[in-house]
């Protein structure tokens, strides 16, 4: 049966580190070029999905675990960090701090309860989860309900640097996404990683080479979980918004688009997809409810003819690591 | 009247009976989804989408064809059923061999399609779907006010819950579709065309949404976001339940219908997450679900 992410490439040129490098190259180079030829929020947006789409695919594309409930680490965040900068007066770093730990929280809450079924019903327990929070959202008085917390203070970073500046925002976002994609990075390749991979593979195998995988499950879900309210606290910086859409389903459903579009289990495929999707939802604005439509049907196209993604694909083209 | 620990007779029966026609809901739905899982291994999404476009059917055919609710009720399963079969013979067929979640993501994506198309003809709001004349008014209980049409729903739906699980568990036709379930690979030795039965199954599974759909019309209204916003409390019906088990899908699909109700009654904050939060404890208490074999 073939498992969630193939691995795409089967054999690779050399370590596949050189192409690595120079992708990870390329992507810097672009987003420092960017803001002058594109509008920095629609690059800032981006950023935010892209990390939250890589610390999705973290879970899914390494461990082999679908969530359908990432909306509810990357809104609650999203929430908190809003909350903490407007009424308790946060500083931005704080506030973000605040978000991401509590995303931490809610995975370590959340991750307990869904490994302990597989498969589907791991799907369907996340998305039942973060539905649940979801209602708590739209009931918590604090959320403001259907106008969610606006106007939130994007505040002085470490009293120093005034992030109400474009630029300064875009940077600030910039470097923050790059430091968690790099911390992915490090994570599944390192030794931890290595076991997550076996588990996606083989899990009865990987328990009988005497792997506690449950616990390996738990800490992947809390890293990804965590990872992704990082992305969400950040974006509610970026657009001075915290709202219900962030919290709810389709957002969990748009993450895993991303992350198949780019191609899960790949370095790069989240952040490509992230771009993509981000793309087209902003310019296909105007379309309304047809952008949900074209959502489904690259869904389908992807699980018919594409499973690898585009990065997937590219990389078993050029047989590097990508 | 009367009252009970402090709530008046016909608030807790009315809520109870709100409770039962989700109940019947619910059954419906996690029973379609068990049958095409115990059949397709495929998690079918789109059940919520189906469910939607059955109630819509039925608007469609009163407001253009002038058909009524007892027409409907034959001809939309019928309708909705097949556009079911052309989806199984279209993808469904082609992700059976892959990793089960590539089954769920694709159903995903066409409910996101089927939404996005009625939303883009019917907007957000919703349309009305008139009571049938028949089933009109109700009766005074003395404890309650019992519509009649919430009392058909209700023994509707049971009926053809249990008529469901009959087929499935004591005819023939039935024990060769328990023993594809088992081995489809020794069932199709045995001469039997298993690729159709497949199909079949799953036409009937999207079958019992739709007629789901129609029932649900005159109580809610007819609206594109019907299907999502009931798929999601379903799935944690089917997780507490677990789907190894017919009779156990509908058992439980009736019983949180009911605790919902009741929450609402004792605890309204908590009625639209009481069913998770359930799910979190049988999670915590009997992983496998009430009913389930581990999966």
């Amino acid at each position: 049966m073939a498992s969630l992410a193939d691995p795409a490439i089967l054999s690779t040129r050399g370590d596949g580190t050189r192409s690595l490098s120079v992708a990870f190259a390329a992507m810097v180079a672009f987003f420092a070029v960017a803001p002058f030829f594109l509008y920095p929020i629609f690059l800032m947006q981006a950023l935010c999905f892209a990390l939250f789409a890589c610390a999705f695919n973290l879970l899914t594309g390494y461990v082999g675990l679908l969530s359908f409930g990432h909306a509810l680490f990357f809104g609650w965040a999203s929430y908190l960090c809003a909350h903490a900068a407007k009424s308790w007066g946060f500083p931005p770093e704080a506030a973000i701090l605040f978000g991401t730990f509590s995303a931490a929280v809610l995975g370590l809450v959340a991750g307990f309860l869904a490994i302990r079924r597989h498969g589907i019903y791991f799907a369907m327990i996340t998305l039942a989860l973060a539905q649940m929070m979801y209602f708590v959202a739209v009931r918590a008085p604090f959320t403001g309900g259907e106008d969610g917390i606006q106007d939130v203070p994007r505040g002085r970073l470490f009293g120093l640097f005034d992030l109400s500046h474009e630029m300064t925002m875009y940077v600030f976002v910039l470097v923050t996404v790059l430091a968690g994609f790099l911390l992915i990075y490090r994570i599944i390749n390192s030794p931890f990683g290595e076991v997550l991979k076996a588990i996606r593979e083989n899990e009865p195998r990987a328990i009988s080479l005497g792997y506690k995988t449950e616990r390996y499950k738990l800490l992947a879900f809390v890293l990804s979980a965590t990872v992704a309210g990082l992305a969400g606290a950040l974006k509610a910086l970026v657009f001075q918004l915290a709202s219900l859409t962030d919290v709810y389903w389709t957002m969990s459903g748009e993450v895993v688009l991303m992350a198949l579009v780019g191609g899960l289990g790949t370095v790069f495929g989240p952040v490509v997809g992230a771009f993509l999707i981000v793309a087209m939802e902003t310019y296909l604005a105007q379309i309304g409810q047809w952008v949900l439509v074209i959502q489904g049907a690259i869904f389908v196209f992807c699980v018919l003819a594409f499973r690898r993604g585009i990065v997937g694909e590219l990389a078993a083209f050029l047989r590097v690591k990508l | 009247m009367f009252e009970i620990f402090g709530i008046p007779s016909q608030a807790l029966f009315g809520q109870l009976l709100i409770g039962l026609i989700n109940g019947s809901f619910y059954a419906l739905l996690s029973l379609g989804l068990a049958v095409i899982f115990g059949m397709l291994n495929i998690i079918n999404f789109a059940h919520g989408a189906q469910y939607m476009m059955g109630a819509f059917a039925a608007y469609l055919l009163l407001q253009y064809l002038g058909l009524n609710y007892w027409v409907a009720l034959i001809i939309v399963p019928v309708l909705i059923g097949a556009t079911g079969i052309v989806v199984e013979r279209l993808f469904l067929q082609y992700v059976r061999k892959l990793d089960h979640v590539y089954g769920l993501i694709l159903t995903f994506g066409l409910a996101l399609m089927i939404e996005g198309f009625f939303r883009n003809y019917f907007g957000s709001s919703g349309e009305p779907y008139q009571v049938p004349n028949l089933l009109l008014g109700g009766q005074n209980l003395g404890f309650m006010y019992l519509p009649t049409y919430r009392a058909w729903v209700i023994v509707f739906s049971a009926i053809v819950c249990f008529a469901t699980w009959f087929a499935i568990e004591r005819t023939r036709l039935g024990s060769y579709l328990r023993a594809a379930t088992e081995n489809p690979a020794l069932v199709r030795a045995f001469g039997i065309n298993v690729p159709r039965m497949v199909m079949l199954t799953y036409g009937f599974g999207v079958a019992l949404a739709a007629l789901a759909g129609v029932m649900a019309a005159p109580i809610y209204n007819v609206s594109p976001q019907m299907g999502s916003d009931i798929i999601i409390v379903v799935f944690a019906v089917v997780v507490i339940g677990g789907m190894g088990s017919i009779l156990g899908a509908i058992l439980t699909g009736f019983a949180l219908g009911i605790i919902e109700g009741l929450t609402k009654v004792f605890f309204p904050e908590a009625s639209n997450t009481v069913i998770f939060v359930i799910m979190a404890i049988v999670l915590l208490v009997r992983p496998a679900g009430l009913f389930g074999r581990t999966a």
